[in-house]
């Protein structure tokens, strides 16, 4: 359901990658494991699927109707970004997710910075937000729609609440696991409250709040797909609807796809952030 | 009450100090002579880490009054180890050792004075690296680092070198006393290991319920060894001592 990429970051499998004393088995282990470090063995499969499939439609194993070659799906790329139409459509559905997400993230953030630092506002807020937590967003479509139309608030709005939680819920996660220790020393040493929250407390809370950050990335694009195809006037879901209408199933097929490149971007875009600043955990050293 | 008349570091008058029922400290007074080090042993729960973090001023009294020296006063004045190095993980370790002069220098200052500290206690060039690539004995150096940047009058250790093995121990009682010969500062150390207190310190106290139970002068000459007779012997005698408190 969401986009968290399933690649090892654990130390442990970072150790069974290491290179090792070798017999013929452990040499080929080696060698597949530094292929997979450059990160291409893993395109090895999809690409197989993908000329197998386009030999299948070739040889009138699968039919167009059902499911287009990827040869026909790539000439409808084709034919979409000569137009331009594909390029609005990503952009009006980037523009939705980017703003929903801000909206959403800020809020999830500063929430579960206050609630994490102040008792009195968890003991306050809390409660509520995880009674609230448990309400499917998506199952507040037909609200929305009554609230705010069908037009780009409605769609900002579900992004936002999606993301929402998850990146408050990791951000007091995150805030509340730093090491009572460490705030102790930094108040010993003299830091000042905002000294103290940007040394220690953030920094400390940094890899909560990044699980938090690429759960959320994973439900923006879910909620996205999701909202664009019940109400839209452009955008990505739009054009899959629209396509439908046509009977077009390889402009359907094609949009399904860049909805997965799109989350895929997205999340290795916040690995790489990740990587950038958690460079002094032990998970991620050396991972450049 | 200084015995020979030179400027006390700290005074402890009748300090008082409870955790709910518990009575940890009852009218504890105690004083040390500036330049000195102390060591403070007793078994678990006989208040001597309560006796550290009142005098860290980490901790107020129920009762009584600590005073210290002038210099001994203010933000930097009295500095704490810990069991645990407590360093920041995602701070370098130059950036670790500049968090004890918070608000008392500048950046440039504080890198510079972080480099020539870190050579005194051999981790010279080691500064942009990440804490977690030390050993549990060189992370301890760090926090040394660290707590001696501020040029404290007070360095209160609370069981340092409790986690390190035998060896690393051993380099690591050589480090302080160095050091402590060298800055001059006052230093009061809370240890479970007699012979450490024997090597390093001009006096040991022995608490018990709250109260000192045995207050020792160590004259021997340094550096001392272990191994060495008198060492053993002196060693021998407090924890008799010790073991007599159980009886």
């Amino acid at each position: 359901m969401s986009f968290i990429s399933t690649e090892p970051l654990s130390p442990e499998a970072r150790r069974a990658r290491r290179p090792g004393p070798g017999t013929r088995g452990r040499t080929l282990a080696r060698l597949a494991g530094r292929l997979a470090g450059r990160g291409w063995i893993g395109w090895l499969l999809p690409v197989a699927l993908l000329l197998l499939w386009e030999l299948l439609s070739a040889t009138g194993g699968i039919r167009a109707n059902v499911l287009p070659a990827p040869s026909a799906i790539l000439a409808a790329f084709w034919r979409l970004l000569l137009s331009g139409d594909l390029a609005g459509h990503v952009a009006a559905s980037t523009q939705r997710a980017l703003l929903g997400f801000a909206i959403g993230g800020a809020i999830g953030f500063s929430l579960g910075l206050v609630n994490g630092l102040s008792r009195l506002a968890r003991d306050v807020t809390d409660t509520t937000l995880q009674m609230v937590r448990n309400v499917p967003h998506l199952a507040l479509i037909p609200l929305v729609i009554l609230w705010f139309g069908i037009g780009e608030e409605a769609k900002i709005f579900l992004v936002a609440l999606g993301v929402f939680f998850p990146i408050y819920v990791n951000t007091l996660l995150g805030v509340q696991g730093v090491d009572p220790q460490l705030v102790e020393m930094g108040r010993i040493y003299g830091m000042r409250r905002a000294t103290l929250y940007r040394r220690v407390v953030l920094p400390g809370a940094l890899p909560a709040i990044f699980t938090g950050l690429r759960y959320a990335l994973g439900i923006m694009w879910l909620t996205l797909i999701v909202a664009e195809t019940i109400s839209a006037s452009e955008g990505l879901g739009y054009m899959a609807m629209q396509a439908r209408e046509f009977l077009q199933i390889d402009v359907v097929v094609l949009s399904i796809l860049i909805y997965a490149l799109l989350g895929k971007l997205a999340d290795s875009l916040a690995r790489l952030l990740e990587r950038r600043t958690l460079q002094w955990h032990p998970s991620f050293r050396g991972k450049d | 009450m200084p015995l020979d008349g030179s400027p006390a570091a700290f005074t402890f008058e009748r300090v008082e100090r409870r955790f709910g029922e518990k009575q940890v400290l009852r009218g504890l007074d105690l004083s040390l002579e500036d330049g000195r080090f102390l060591a403070i042993i007793g078994r678990s729960g006989c208040g001597k880490s309560t006796l550290l973090r009142l005098l860290a001023g980490l901790d107020a009294p129920d009762g009584g009054r600590i005073t210290r020296s002038a210099a001994a006063t203010g933000p930097a004045g009295t500095r704490i180890m810990f069991q645990e190095p407590r360093l920041l993980p995602w701070a370098s370790i130059a950036g670790n050792v500049e968090v004890g002069l918070t608000g008392l220098a500048d950046r440039a200052e504080a890198r510079r004075r972080a480099h020539d500290i870190l050579a005194g206690v051999g981790l010279e060039g080691r500064g942009a690296e990440w804490p977690a690539v030390l050993s549990g004995g060189q992370r301890q150096r760090v926090a040394l680092a660290r707590a001696l940047i501020g040029a404290p009058r007070i360095l209160a250790l609370d069981e340092p070198l409790g986690a390190l093995d035998a060896l690393t121990r051993i380099g690591m009682q050589r480090l302080l006393e160095r050091v402590w010969a060298e800055k001059g500062f006052t230093a009061v150390l809370v240890t479970h290991d007699v012979a450490e207190a024997v090597i390093l310190a001009d006096r040991v106290i022995l608490l018990d319920e709250g109260r000192i139970a045995r207050d020792i002068a160590v004259d021997l000459p340094r550096p001392r060894h272990h191994g060495s007779p008198e060492v053993a012997a002196l060693e021998q005698q407090i924890l008799q001592d010790l073991l007599h408190g159980d009886a």
